[in-house]
């Protein structure tokens, strides 16, 4: 639990920082949909025909006109992409940071076992993702209740926890890319983020590209879809967790056979 | 009971060299010295050691122990003090011996804090705004504040000034009279000279000499010097000859007679015999590439 301890202090001010950034934003968003809800009817039909790109962010089949469908879009460009770049920046360098800042023999000539490291590591990265995810919905149905709205649980609650489950399998996809790193993970987690996002968005846009839906974790935190069958993608869900095991098996794999520079 | 044992231990880093079937026993409550030049394998064969890199081949074991099957155990009775230190930015020095005290699952506040005073280190700085001295003050203190049955030091006294170092030996020596083994490498040599009853060379990967500090010291070689004009041309095993205010000095390591016979021959006005200091060996050996033993 020490290494646990320690990662969480190092990473604290970074966690509050984008905790605050993601969770002030929602709020921001929720509090402009008052105003917002009278032109939103309107809005939604001027969205519902912009072709290919309403299609690429799930505008065309969600309401703009009622709280759920604009949190959805909401929360999907800010929860879903801020905190994937987040849990994804915070995994790619877990384990390259120590050999890039030169703390990795410091830390491997105490009694600690890879094995033992690696799990404290991704449980401090587990830990601070959800952490993040804890704040910002309870910043959300804050939100959402100061504006005089009822607090759609469920729903808020089911995009919620396809965003935090989808930034687990980034986090562990980029856990698993961080044990084969020896510099920063800054761009490689920046990069797998974005990656998957645009592939996501691409298998929106065109029926060819439909399969890439299996490869992103974005594609099982789509609002639209979850609010339209009103639960989480399973059977998506589960393949991520197949491919999460993928990233954590290649890091104990890994790291426990390698040099440490 | 021998502290560390290696046995063709062997690294390569790719195709390039780190060491070579290295062979050494260092027996328990030994200070034993490890000298080479920078790039001759002293780091890679700690390294290997202490588990942060894998073997090509051979084995090594601390205290009877396996190095990678049983890494863990090794390193609870095993100090380290590498040659270069790194700390997590923005600790305090008191954070980082606590965080080492707490990954050794011990409570070592008494000991580290004695340290502290001893080498005058400010626990409440910053571990990034400090010195190479007292990052490596630092550094000494997490290797030793948990009383380790086995101290490896890795070019312990860089950065730290002639005082330091002194009360670092010192340290060295109460630890060692405790009954720790020191495993100590550096390249100077007078370090070794001092603090070290054993000695092991390594150059180029290999281990060039192993023996007692004295016994590499007086080894064949003598260190010649004389006033007079005495011509050495064609006298086999004359080295690192060199003329300072009109007086020659060199290094003999050939037969004794011959050079007596070739001194006889010529007219000299002074001379002296004697032996050379481990840091005129170790060169010896350096330059010639030695012979494995």
């Amino acid at each position: 639990m020490t290494l646990l301890k320690h990662e969480f202090k190092q990473g604290f001010k970074s966690l509050a920082v984008w905790t605050a950034a993601i969770g002030a934003f929602l709020a921001v968003c929720v509090f402009m949909y008052p105003e917002m809800e009278n032109e939103m009817q309107d809005m939604s039909h001027m969205f519902s025909s912009m072709g290919a790109f309403t299609a690429a962010f799930g505008m065309d089949r969600l309401n703009f006109g009622e709280l759920t469908g604009f949190y959805a879009i909401e929360c999907g460009n800010i929860l879903g992409l801020g905190g994937a770049f987040f849990s994804s920046l915070l995994a790619a360098g877990i384990l390259s940071k120590e050999e890039k800042g030169q703390t990795a023999e410091f830390l491997l000539a105490h009694p600690i076992g890879r094995k033992k490291l690696l799990a404290e590591k991704l449980a401090a990265v587990f830990l601070q993702i959800a952490g993040l995810h804890l704040l910002a919905f309870a910043l959300a149905a804050a939100s959402i209740a100061l504006i005089g709205q009822e607090i759609p649980v469920k729903e808020i609650g089911l995009l919620h926890l396809a965003n935090f489950l989808a930034q687990l399998e980034l986090a562990c996809i980029c856990f698993g890319v961080s044990a084969f790193l020896r510099r920063s993970g800054l761009g490689v987690g920046l990069g797998i983020a974005a990656v998957l996002y645009f592939l996501n968005i691409l298998s929106n846009i065109t029926e060819q590209a439909k399969f890439l839906k299996y490869l992103t974790p974005f594609a099982y935190a789509e609002g639209a879809d979850i609010l339209a069958d009103g639960r989480l993608d399973g059977e998506k869900i589960l393949l991520g967790m197949g491919l999460s095991a993928v990233g954590v098996g290649a890091a104990f794999w890994k790291y426990c056979r390698k040099d440490i520079q | 009971m021998n502290a560390i044992e290696m046995t063709n231990l062997t690294k390569f880093y790719g195709k390039a060299r780190g060491i070579l079937n290295v062979n050494l026993m260092v027996e328990e409550g030994e200070c034993f010295g490890f000298i080479g030049p920078n790039g001759a394998g002293k780091s890679t064969a700690i390294r290997t050691l202490l588990g942060l890199i894998r073997p090509t081949s051979g084995q090594a074991r601390i205290f009877g122990r396996d190095i990678r099957r049983e890494k863990t155990r090794i390193l609870s009775e095993t100090g380290y003090l590498p040659s270069e230190t790194a700390f997590y930015p923005g600790m305090k020095v008191g954070d980082i011996l606590k965080l080492s005290a707490d990954l050794r699952k011990k409570d070592c506040a008494a000991e580290a804090r004695r340290l502290c005073q001893r080498l005058n280190l400010d626990v409440n700085r910053r571990a990034d705004e400090l010195s190479l001295g007292n990052k490596k003050k630092a550094a000494i203190v997490c290797a030793f504040q948990h009383c380790p049955r086995l101290l490896i030091l890795d070019e312990p006294t860089s950065g730290l000034d002639p005082l330091m170092q002194r009360e670092f030996f010192t340290i060295i020596k109460e630890q060692n009279q405790a009954g720790a083994t020191v495993f100590l490498s550096s390249h100077v040599l007078s370090e070794i000279q001092q603090n070290c009853a054993r000695a092991a060379v390594i150059r180029e990967g290999r281990i060039i000499a192993c023996d007692r500090v004295e016994a590499l010291a007086q080894s064949q070689t003598k260190r010649v010097s004389l006033r007079g004009s005495v011509s050495l041309d064609g006298l086999p095993g004359v080295r690192s000859r060199t003329e300072i205010d009109g007086a020659l000095h060199f290094l003999y390591d050939g037969d004794m007679n011959r050079l007596l016979q070739t001194l006889a021959a010529g007219n000299v006005a002074d001379l002296s015999v004697t032996e050379p200091d481990l840091e005129e060996i170790f060169f010896h050996y350096y330059e010639k590439g030695g012979e494995e033993k």
